[in-house]
C-alpha cells in the first residue's frame, strides 16, 4: 500500500514539477540579465493555449510545444520592447503582461473549449521527452551561464549593465537574448500543462503556476541546478493533494487547492534573511546608457 | 525597483487632466483598433461589438446606470493600491481582499439575519473591511520586517482567497435550496445595502466617492500622509527622523486591504445577495491599471474607473452576442497599457 502510494507521489510530482521547471528557469534567465518579469503567469498561459491549438489542429503534440516556445517568445519580446527599448518600469510592464496572456489565452484556445488532444507520447518510464529534457535544460543553462562568455556577459548585465557596456558588452541586446530565452521556455513549460497533464485548454488553467515560479527563481537563488529540487518540492505538493483526493481523503480540495500558494510563501519567508545578497544587483533596473 | 513605481505612481504618468486630452483619445483609438484587429483575426465582428456596447451604455439611462455600478468597486480598489503605492509598496492583492472582506461581512449576515438595517449594516461594513484588512496585513508584517516583498506576497494571497470562499458556499454555508449552483442562502432584506430608484447603482458608489475624499484628504492634508511620502521618497532617512516606519508600513497596508474589503461587502451586500463563486471579474486587478495609469490623482481615478467600466462593458457585451469570453477584453486594458507604458521613456 505505502509502496505504490509513494511511487505514485514521486511520478505524479516529477510530471506537475517538469512545467514549473521549466517556467522557472525562463524567469531565472531573464532575471540574471536583470529583468524581473512578473507577466510568466500570462506566457505559460498562452503557451499552454498556443500549444493546445497547434497540437489541435496538426495532430502533432510536437509542433504543440514548439508553437508554444515561439508564442513565449513573441509575447516576452513585445514585454522585452517596452522595459529595453522603452525602459518602462518592469512591475508595471509583468503584470500588464499577465493580463495580456489571460485575454489572448481565451481568445486562443476559446474554440478547443471541451476537445481533447492527443499529448505527448509517453517514452522511457511513463515520462514525456518534455520530463526528459527539463533537468538536462538545467544544466545546460546554468552551463551557458556560468561557463561561458555569453553567460559572463549576461550576468555582467544583470549586475551592472554600465560596467557590462563599458567591457564591450551590448546590454539591450543581451536582455533581448534573456527574454527570448525565458519565453520559449515559459511558453514551453505551460504546453507541458496542456499537452502532457490535462490533455484539454481551460481558461486560466496555470492557476497562478508563474507566480510560484517566480518564487521559486528567488528559492533556487538564481541558480539554474537549484531550481530542479525546488520544482520537485511544488510538484510533490501538488501531486500529494491530487493523491489524497483521488483516494477520497476526507479533507476539503478547496483546502488542499491552497496548499501550494501556502508552502510559496512560507518559503519565501524562510528564504527571506539572505536573498537579497544572491540576487543580480541590477535586477528591475533600466539601462540607461553610457553618455 | 520599489522606489521607481513609487515616482510612477506619485507622478501623473497620464495626465489626462492636463493638455493630454488629445494624446489620452489617441491611445484610446488606437488600442481598440488594434484589440478590432485581433478580434477580426479571430473571425469575430469588433466594429459590431463596439456599436452594441456603445448603445449599450449610452443609448438609455439604465446602461449607463450599469456603467456606475461597475466603476464602484473599481474606486475602492484603486484606492487600496493608490495608498500604499505613496509609500513606495505595491500592493497586488487587491483581489484577494475583496473576496476576503466579502467573505466576513457575509459572515456577520448569515449570523445575524434578524437584525435591524442600521445596525447590521455598519456591522457588515466593518466586517468587510476587516476581512480585507487581514488579508492585507500578513504581506505588510512580512514587509515591514523585510522578510518579503509584498508584490509577490499579495499576488499569491490571491489565489488563496478565493478558495475560502468556495470552501464556505460549498461546506458551512451551501444553501439547501440550490442544490445545482453552489451559493451561500439569501441575506436577509437587512443585510442589502439601498440602491438608487430602480437602477443596480448603491450605497457602494457613497462609500467609493467617500473613500477617494477622504484618501486625497488624508495625503494632502494630515500628517498622516506626510508621513506616508516621506517613508515612499526615503525610507532609511524617514526611519532616522524617528517616523516608525515598519508600524507606518503595517497600518497602511492593513487599511488598504481593507478599502478593498469593503468594496467586496458591497458587492455581495448590494449585487447579489449572497456569497458566490467568481463574485468579481477581476475587480482587484482592474483596480490597479486603474490606480496606476491615474497616477496616483483622486480625479484621475474617477476617469480611469469610468474608462475601465465602459472596458468592461465591451468584455460583457462580446460575451454575450459574439460567445467570445470576457476575459478577452483583458487584451484591450494590456494593450492601452502597454502603449502607455511604451510611449514616455521613464527615467528621462
Amino acid at each position: 500500500m505505502i509502496t505504490p502510494f509513494a511511487t505514485a507521489i514521486l511520478t505524479s510530482s516529477i510530471l506537475s514539477g517538469t512545467s514549473l521547471l521549466y517556467a522557472t528557469l525562463g524567469e531565472l534567465v531573464g532575471e540574471r540579465a536583470g529583468i524581473v518579469n512578473l507577466g510568466v503567469e500570462g506566457v505559460m498561459l498562452i503557451g499552454a493555449a498556443t500549444g493546445f491549438a497547434a497540437a489541435s489542429a496538426t495532430g502533432d503534440p510536437y509542433l504543440g510545444v514548439i508553437a508554444a516556445g515561439l508564442a513565449g517568445t513573441a509575447v516576452n519580446l513585445m514585454f522585452g520592447f517596452v522595459v529595453i527599448s522603452r525602459r518602462a518600469n518592469q512591475l508595471a510592464a509583468g503584470l500588464t503582461l499577465m493580463f495580456f496572456g489571460f485575454g489572448a489565452s481565451a481568445l486562443i484556445g476559446r474554440p478547443f473549449v471541451g476537445e481533447i488532444v492527443t499529448g505527448l507520447p509517453r517514452l522511457i518510464g511513463g515520462f514525456d521527452a518534455l520530463v526528459w529534457l527539463a533537468v538536462p535544460t538545467a544544466c545546460l543553462l546554468w552551463f551557458l551561464l556560468f561557463r561561458t562568455r555569453w553567460g559572463l556577459g549576461l550576468r555582467a548585465v544583470g549586475e551592472d549593465p554600465a560596467v557590462a557596456f563599458a567591457s564591450g558588452r551590448r546590454p539591450e541586446w543581451l536582455r533581448y537574448q534573456a527574454l527570448s530565452i525565458g519565453g520559449a521556455l515559459g511558453g514551453i513549460g505551460g504546453a507541458h500543462l496542456s499537452l502532457a497533464l490535462t490533455l484539454s485548454w481551460d481558461e486560466g488553467m496555470t492557476a497562478g503556476r508563474g507566480f510560484i515560479a517566480i518564487a521559486l527563481v528567488i528559492f533556487a537563488r538564481w541558480n539554474p541546478l537549484w531550481a530542479v529540487p525546488g520544482a520537485l518540492v511544488f510538484g510533490a505538493a501538488e501531486a500529494l493533494q491530487l493523491q489524497l483526493q483521488a483516494r477520497g481523503a476526507d479533507v476539503s480540495p478547496f483546502v488542499m487547492t491552497m496548499i501550494p500558494y501556502l508552502l510559496t510563501l512560507l518559503i519565501l519567508v524562510f528564504w527571506g534573511w539572505n536573498r537579497r545578497s544572491a540576487a543580480p544587483a541590477a535586477l528591475g533596473r533600466g539601462f540607461f546608457g553610457v553618455e | 525597483m520599489q522606489h521607481d513605481i513609487a515616482l510612477t505612481l506619485r507622478r501623473p504618468v497620464f495626465r489626462i487632466m492636463k493638455l493630454q486630452v488629445p494624446r489620452a483619445a489617441v491611445i484610446a483609438l488606437v488600442s481598440l483598433a488594434i484589440f478590432a484587429l485581433l478580434l477580426l483575426a479571430a473571425g469575430k465582428d469588433p466594429l459590431q461589438a463596439y456599436r452594441d456596447t456603445a448603445v449599450y451604455v449610452f443609448g438609455n439611462g439604465y446602461g449607463f446606470s450599469e456603467l456606475l455600478v461597475r466603476m464602484t468597486p473599481l474606486l475602492l480598489t484603486a484606492v487600496a493600491v493608490s495608498l500604499p503605492a505613496r509609500m513606495g509598496l505595491i500592493n497586488v492583492g487587491g483581489e484577494g481582499q475583496f473576496y476576503m472582506g466579502a467573505w466576513l461581512a457575509t459572515g456577520g449576515a448569515l449570523m445575524f439575519p434578524d437584525l435591524p438595517a442600521w445596525l447590521l449594516l455598519p456591522l457588515m461594513t466593518v466586517l468587510g473591511f476587516a476581512g480585507g484588512a487581514l488579508w492585507a496585513l500578513l504581506p505588510g508584517v512580512l514587509r515591514a520586517v523585510r522578510l518579503v516583498n509584498e508584490t509577490i506576497s499579495t499576488l499569491l494571497l490571491n489565489y488563496v482567497a478565493p478558495l475560502i470562499v468556495s470552501y464556505f458556499i460549498f461546506g458551512p454555508w451551501r444553501s439547501s435550496e440550490s442544490a445545482s449552483y453552489p451559493e451561500s442562502p439569501a441575506f436577509s432584506d437587512a443585510a442589502r445595502l439601498p440602491s438608487f430608484a430602480g437602477t443596480r447603482v448603491h450605497v457602494g458608489l457613497i462609500f467609493g466617492l467617500a473613500g477617494l475624499a477622504l484618501y486625497s484628504f488624508v495625503l494632502g492634508h494630515t500628517r498622516w500622509g506626510l508621513r506616508m511620502r516621506a517613508i515612499g521618497g526615503n525610507a532609511e532617512a524617514s526611519l532616522r527622523l524617528g517616523i516608525p516606519v515598519p508600524g507606518t508600513i503595517v497600518a497602511v497596508m492593513s487599511i488598504a486591504g481593507g478599502v478593498a474589503g469593503i468594496a467586496g461587502m458591497a458587492e455581495v451586500s448590494a449585487i447579489q445577495g449572497r456569497l458566490v463563486a467568481g463574485l468579481s471579474p477581476g475587480y482587484g486587478f482592474m483596480g490597479f491599471l486603474v490606480a496606476w495609469l491615474a497616477g496616483g490623482s483622486a480625479i484621475g481615478i474617477v476617469i480611469m474607473a469610468f474608462l475601465f467600466a465602459v472596458i468592461s462593458s465591451i468584455g460583457d457585451i462580446l460575451q454575450i452576442t459574439q460567445g467570445v469570453p470576457y476575459s478577452v477584453v483583458n487584451v484591450l486594458m494590456a494593450v492601452i497599457l502597454f502603449i502607455v507604458l511604451g510611449q514616455r521613456r521613464a527615467g528621462s
